[in-house]
C-alpha cells in the first residue's frame, strides 16, 4: 500500500490547498497519472501518482484549507489486493436496540461510548454505566481520578461525588502505611505459576487480597459497617474490589467470602467479577455487602495510596506498585520487591493501634505465602 | 394448609386426567389405536377399558383419517370425543381431517358449527426411533388457525390440561412428549384442571430469558441451575400453549432481562422458535440488549445412532454454552 | 347383503309426490342456470360446480330423510341444500359472498352449512366428508338417537383412502350411515374405467360387508324408492348402507372446464335421459300436469329466483373488522 501525500513541489512549499481530485475510490491508477490538483502560492499544479494500484481511500476532500506537505491525502493499494477499504461511509455502529433507546433518552453521545458487548457492541450496561443507572444503588468510594471530560455531569460521577463528600464530611480518617518485602511471596508465586498453564496463572494482586482477608480474621473490627453511631461487625469477609470502567468511573463490587477461597478460586472469582462488572451483570448483593474495600493503583505506577473510605465501611486498604527498592535489613542493604500497603481507617470506629496491628498482620502473612 | 403430595409419573397424571374426564361427563369417550385392550401404546389409558367399557374406550382400526374424522363428526353430533393418535408421526395420515375439517368448520360455516374435539398424541425424539418416528411437529400444527395446540411438560399440566381442553368449544391438540411419560414427580392430591391460555414462569432470574416447552423445558431448567452456579440468573418460561401464544409472558420477561434464548425441538426453519423470536422482535425490539437466539433440532431427518441423535437434538450443554455467550458477549 | 335394481321410467303412483319432485328438480335446475349466468357476470366467483343433470339424486335421496337426519355433502351441493329445505336466498347470498348468506359469505358455493336442516357441508376435499359422516352417526348411536346420516360423494372419492377407512369403520362399528355414491362416471375429467381397476362400485362397499344397491340416478322416482329402502335398512339394522346412483352431469365439472374428455355424442345421449324432461313426459302421460300448469310452475320458480337474487344484491358485505371472527368460538382466542 502506498500513501499519496501532499507533495512538495518546491523547497519553499510548506503547504498546499487541495483543489480537486481526478480520481475516485476504486479507480485504477498508474505511475505518472494525474490524480489531483493542488494550489500553491505559485499557482495550481496537477500532481501525479508515484505508484501503480487502486485508489483505496480518499482522506481529504477538496477544500480551502491549507494542508501541510507530507499529509496523507489518499491511499493506493496494489492492484489485486483485496483489502480495499470501503469508501467514506463509516461502519454502522454496533449497538443493541435497548442501549440505543436508553442512550437517546439520556442524550448520550454514542460516538463517545466504547462497547463491551459481543464484537464491541454497545450494550445496556455501557449506557447504564454512563448515566449511573447501575451506580445509583452503588456509589463508588474514591475520587482517585480527576476527570475533566463531560462525564462530570453523568450520574456515576455524581454518585461518586456524593459518596466521597459524605465520607470526607463525616468520617475522621486516619492513615497508616507500611512497606512489605514481597520477595518471598513473589518467588513462591513464580514457582506456583510455573506449574500452571498460562490461562490458570495467578496474578500478584491475589496474594495481598487473600492476605487482607486473613488479617481481617485477626482484626475483625475493620470488617464492619458504621451505622447509627454503632459498629456492626460483619460475619463474613466480603471485600469490595475497586474496578475501573473502560468508559470512565469506578465500581467496587464485593468478592464474597475471600477468606474461604483458595487462590485459584479467588483468581477465578476476581476474573468473573471484573468481566461481569464491565458487562453490567453484577448482582445486587455484590454492590452492598462488602465490609471493607481494597483498591490498587499499582498498575499505574502509584507507590502509596491514601484512600477515602466508602461509607458505611470503616476501612480501606490501598495497594501500591510492587517495585524494586533498596531494602536495609540486618545491617545490610539489598534490593527487594516492595509493596507499600496503606490503611485508611475511621477514627470513630477504631484507633490507629488497631490499624497498625492490621498492617503488621498483613505483612507477616505475606511472608508465608505457602499458607495462603 | 398442608398440601398432600402424591408420587406419580407423567403417564399416571395423564391417566388420572382421562379418568376424571370420563367420570365427569358422559359425552366424553376415548378412541384410538390400542387404547383399550392394549392399554394404550404408552400405557396412558391402562385400566380405563375395565372401568368405562368398550363403548367409551374404543379401539380403532389403523385408520387415522377415519377415526380422527369420526371424532370431528361425533363432536358435531353432540359428543365430547378424545381422539388418541398414537404419535404425531401418524397424525400426518389424519392431516386432512385436522386441517381441512376440524380447523375450518367454524369459520367456513360462518360460526354455525364448532368442533369440540380433543386430539392427543405423543411427540418428539430422543428414543432412538429414527427418522419416521421422532418428529416434533407441534410447532407446525401451531401454524394452523382454528385449532389450539397444547404441550404439557409438567405433571400438573399432564393431569389438568385435558379437562380444560374438553371444556373448550373448539378443537384442541394435546402433544405429549414421549420421553416424558416415565418422568417421576409429585402432584398435589387436589390437582385439577389448569388454565390453557397462559405460559408459565417456572424460574426467575434477571440476566436471560429461556423460552421453551415440552421436553426441552426440562433441559432449560437443568441449564438454568448450571448457569445459576456461575452467577447467571435466568427466567425460564414454559410456553404450555403453543397456539394461541401467550405473548405477554415472554415479552414481560424480556423487558426485564433484555435477552432471550428459545429452545425448541422442532426444526429451526419456520419453527415455533422462529415465531416467538419474531414476536419479540416485533413487540420488544427496544428492550433487546442482544440478538434473540434459538436452539432447535438440527435440520436433518432424525438419525438412529444415539450419538447422532443427541447431536441433532437441543442439549443442556448447548443451552448453557449459548446462554454464557449471550451474557459474556 | 342385498342388492336392489330399478327399472327406468318407473310408473308414477303418487301425483302430489311426483309434482313435488318436479318442482324440486326444476328449482335446482333453474337456480343453477341463473348461477351460471351470474358467474359469467362476475357476481359469483370462486369455484362453481353445477349439479345440472344430477338433480334426481339429491331430490330422490332427500325424500327418504327425516328432519332429524343429517346430510354431509360435497362441493357440488346446491341441490342437496335446496332439497333439504334451505332457502334460495340464503344460498344465493352465500355465493355472492354477502353477510346474509347461510355462512355469512365465508364458505361460498362449495361450503353450504345449515343447522336447522343438519347440513354439514359443503366439503371440498374429495372423500373428506366421509369420516365426518361416520362420526355423526357414531354420536347418534352413542346417544341412542335413531337418526340416519346421509353421506353423498362422487365415485371419484372411492379411489381415496378415506372412503375405505370410513367404510370399514362404519361397518365395523355398525353405524347408521347411508352412503350415497353419485356416480357421474367422471372424476373431474378422468373416466371411471381410467381410475378404478374394478368399475363395479358396489363390490367395493360389499367387501366391507356393507349392503348395497344400484339405482338409475336419472329417475327421481326410482332414486326415491331405492333411497327409502336403503334408509329403512339403515334404521332397522343400525348399520351402514351403500347406494350407487348412476347419473351424469350435463355441464362441465366447473365453470372453467372446456370438457375435452368426453364426446358431444355421449353428453347428448345422456341429455336425452334428462330426469326433468322424462318426469314431465310421464306426468303429462298421466295427465297430472299440462303446459299451462308447467308454465305456472316455471313462473313461480322464476319469481323465487328473482327474489333470491334481489336478496343477495341487497345484502350487505360483512365488515372486514370481523375478519378474524369464527376462527375460535371465543373471539379473543386468536
Amino acid at each position: 500500500m502506498a500513501d499519496f501525500t501532499m507533495p512538495s513541489l518546491g523547497a519553499d512549499m510548506a503547504e498546499g490547498i487541495l483543489v480537486g481530485w481526478r480520481v475516485e475510490v476504486g479507480d485504477r491508477v498508474k505511475h505518472g497519472d494525474i490524480i489531483a490538483e493542488v494550489e500553491t502560492a505559485k499557482g495550481i499544479f496537477e500532481v501525479e501518482a508515484f505508484s501503480d494500484g487502486v485508489v483505496a481511500q480518499i482522506l481529504f476532500q477538496a477544500g480551502p484549507e491549507a494542508i501541510p506537505v507530507g499529509t496523507v491525502l489518499a491511499t493506493i493499494v496494489e492492484d489485486g489486493a483485496d483489502s480495499i477499504s470501503p469508501p467514506v461511509a463509516a461502519e454502522r455502529m454496533r449497538i443493541s436496540p435497548a442501549a440505543r433507546r436508553l442512550a437517546v433518552e439520556n442524550r448520550i453521545d454514542l460516538d463517545q461510548v466504547k462497547g463491551t458487548g459481543s464484537g464491541g457492541a454497545i450494550c445496556l450496561a455501557d449506557i447504564e454505566g454512563l448515566i449511573g443507572a447501575t451506580t445509583a444503588k452503588v456509589p463508588a468510594q474514591k475520587p482517585v481520578e480527576t476527570k475533566t471530560s463531560s462525564d462530570f455531569k453523568s450520574g456515576m460521577r455524581q454518585a461518586i461525588a456524593a459518596a466521597m463528600s459524605l465520607s470526607n464530611r463525616e468520617i475522621p480518617h486516619y492513615y497508616l502505611a507500611t512497606d512489605i518485602d514481597m520477595s518471598r511471596s513473589l518467588r513462591w508465586l513464580e514457582e506456583e505459576n510455573r506449574q500452571r498453564s498460562i490461562r490458570d496463572r495467578l496474578l500478584p494482586v491475589i496474594l495481598p487480597l487473600k492476605a487482607v482477608a486473613l488479617a481481617l480474621k485477626k482484626i475483625p473490627e475493620l470488617n464492619a459497617h458504621w451505622v447509627d453511631d454503632q459498629l456492626q461487625l460483619k460475619n463474613e469477609i466480603h471485600i469490595g474490589f475497586a474496578i475501573a470502567l473502560r468508559g470512565g468511573g469506578l465500581i467496587t463490587p464485593a468478592l464474597h467470602n475471600v477468606d474461604l477461597l483458595s487462590l485459584d478460586e479467588l483468581m477465578a472469582a476476581m476474573s468473573d467479577l471484573i468481566k461481569r462488572t464491565r458487562s453490567g451483570k453484577l448482582r445486587g448483593s455484590e454492590m452492598t455487602d462488602a465490609g471493607i474495600t481494597v483498591t490498587g493503583l499499582g498498575d499505574l505506577g502509584v507507590r502509596t495510596v491514601f484512600g477515602v473510605i466508602y461509607p458505611p465501611q470503616v476501612a480501606l486498604v490501598g495497594l501500591g506498585k510492587i517495585d524494586e527498592q533498596p531494602w536495609a535489613e540486618q545491617g545490610g542493604l539489598s534490593v527487594r520487591p516492595v509493596l507499600t500497603a496503606t490503611l485508611a481507617g475511621d477514627h470513630r470506629a477504631g484507633d490507629g493501634h488497631q490499624g497498625a496491628q492490621f498492617l503488621d498482620t498483613l505483612k507477616r502473612i505475606l511472608q508465608e505465602p505457602e499458607a495462603l | 394448609m398442608e398440601q398432600q403430595l402424591r408420587k406419580m409419573n407423567y403417564r399416571d397424571a395423564l391417566n388420572e386426567g382421562l379418568r376424571e374426564a370420563l367420570q365427569k361427563d358422559e359425552r366424553v369417550f376415548l378412541m384410538g389405536e390400542d387404547v383399550g385392550r392394549y392399554g394404550g401404546c404408552f400405557a396412558v389409558s391402562k385400566g380405563l377399558l375395565d372401568e368405562f367399557g368398550p363403548e367409551r374406550i374404543r379401539d380403532t382400526p389403523l385408520s387415522e383419517s377415519a377415526f380422527t374424522g369420526a371424532g370431528i363428526g361425533a363432536a358435531l353430533g353432540g359428543m365430547r370425543p378424545i381422539v388418541e393418535i398414537m404419535t404425531v408421526n401418524f397424525s400426518l395420515l389424519a392431516l386432512d381431517q385436522i386441517m381441512n375439517n376440524a380447523a375450518t368448520y367454524l369459520h367456513m360455516s360462518g360460526g354455525l358449527f364448532n368442533v369440540p374435539l380433543v386430539i392427543r398424541m405423543a411427540t418428539g425424539g430422543g428414543k432412538q426411533l429414527a427418522a419416521q418416528h421422532s418428529h416434533s411437529l407441534e410447532g407446525w400444527y401451531a401454524h394452523i388457525p382454528g385449532i389450539k395446540v397444547l404441550c404439557p411438560a409438567t405433571l400438573e399440566d399432564a393431569r389438568g390440561m385435558l379437562w380444560s381442553a374438553l371444556l373448550d368449544p373448539d378443537p384442541v391438540l394435546i402433544f405429549e412428549p414421549a420421553v416424558l411419560y416415565p418422568m417421576e414427580g409429585e402432584l398435589s392430591a387436589d390437582a385439577g384442571p389448569v388454565a390453557i391460555d397462559q405460559a408459565k414462569l417456572l424460574r426467575e432470574g434477571k440476566d436471560l430469558t429461556l423460552i421453551s416447552y415440552g421436553s426441552c423445558l426440562h433441559k432449560c431448567l437443568e441449564a438454568a441451575s448450571i448457569l445459576a452456579e456461575e452467577g447467571i440468573e435466568t427466567d425460564v418460561i414454559d410456553l404450555r400453549t403453543l397456539r394461541p401464544l401467550d405473548d405477554e409472558s415472554f415479552l414481560a420477561s424480556v423487558a426485564k432481562t433484555h435477552r432471550a434464548l428459545i429452545v425448541d425441538e422442532g426444526w429451526r426453519s419456520g419453527s415455533l422458535a422462529a415465531e416467538v423470536s419474531a414476536r419479540i422482535m416485533e413487540q420488544a425490539f427496544y428492550q433487546l440488549d442482544a440478538p434473540v437466539e434459538r436452539i432447535c433440532t438440527a435440520e436433518v431427518p432424525m438419525p438412529y445412532a444415539k450419538h447422532m441423535e443427541e447431536a441433532a437434538l437441543p442439549q443442556v450443554s448447548s443451552i448453557v454454552a449459548t446462554a454464557r455467550r449471550m451474557i459474556d458477549g | 347383503m342385498t342388492t336392489m335394481t330399478s327399472k327406468p321410467g318407473q310408473a308414477l303412483v303418487n301425483r302430489e309426490q311426483s309434482l313435488h319432485f318436479l318442482r324440486q328438480m326444476l328449482r335446482i335446475r333453474r337456480f343453477e342456470e341463473k348461477s351460471a349466468e351470474l358467474y359469467s357476470a362476475m357476481k359469483i366467483r370462486g369455484f362453481l360446480h353445477l349439479y345440472i343433470g344430477e338433480e334426481a339424486v339429491a331430490v330422490g335421496v332427500t325424500e327418504a330423510l327425516g328432519s332429524d337426519d343429517a346430510v354431509v355433502a360435497t362441493y357440488r351441493e346446491h341441490g342437496h341444500a335446496m332439497s333439504r329445505g334451505m332457502s334460495m336466498a340464503a344460498i344465493m347470498a352465500e355465493m355472492y359472498g354477502k353477510i346474509d348468506g347461510c355462512c355469512r359469505g365465508r364458505g361460498g358455493s362449495m361450503h353450504l352449512f345449515d343447522v336447522e336442516h343438519r347440513l354439514y357441508g359443503g366439503n371440498a376435499i374429495v372423500a373428506g366428508g366421509l369420516p365426518v359422516a361416520v362420526g355423526l352417526a357414531l354420536a347418534d348411536q352413542m346417544q341412542n338417537k335413531k337418526s340416519v346420516t346421509c353421506c353423498c360423494f362422487g365415485e371419484g372419492a372411492m379411489a381415496e383412502g378415506e372412503f375405505h377407512e370410513a367404510m370399514n369403520l362404519a361397518a365395523l362399528w355398525q353405524l347408521p350411515v347411508l352412503f350415497v355414491c353419485e356416480n357421474n362416471f367422471y372424476a373431474m375429467g378422468t373416466a371411471l374405467q381410467l381410475s378404478e381397476s374394478v368399475v363395479d362400485l358396489t363390490s367395493k362397499a360389499a367387501a366391507y360387508a356393507v349392503p348395497t344397491a344400484t339405482v338409475d340416478g336419472m329417475d327421481v322416482i326410482a332414486v326415491a324408492e331405492a333411497a327409502e329402502k336403503a334408509s329403512d335398512t339403515v334404521r332397522e339394522t343400525g348399520g351402514p348402507f351403500f347406494l350407487e346412483c348412476r347419473t351424469y352431469r350435463f355441464r362441465p365439472h366447473s365453470m372453467f372446464d372446456p370438457g375435452l374428455y368426453r364426446s358431444r355424442q355421449e353428453v347428448e345421449g345422456w341429455k336425452q335421459r334428462c330426469p326433468i324432461i322424462s318426469l314431465i313426459r310421464r306426468l303429462k302421460d298421466k295427465g297430472w300436469i299440462d303446459d299451462p300448469g308447467l308454465e305456472r310452475l316455471e313462473g313461480e320458480i322464476a319469481t323465487e329466483i328473482d327474489s333470491a337474487v334481489d336478496f343477495a344484491e341487497q345484502s350487505e358485505w360483512e365488515s372486514v373488522e370481523d375478519l378474524t371472527r369464527f376462527v375460535y368460538s371465543d373471539a379473543g382466542a386468536n
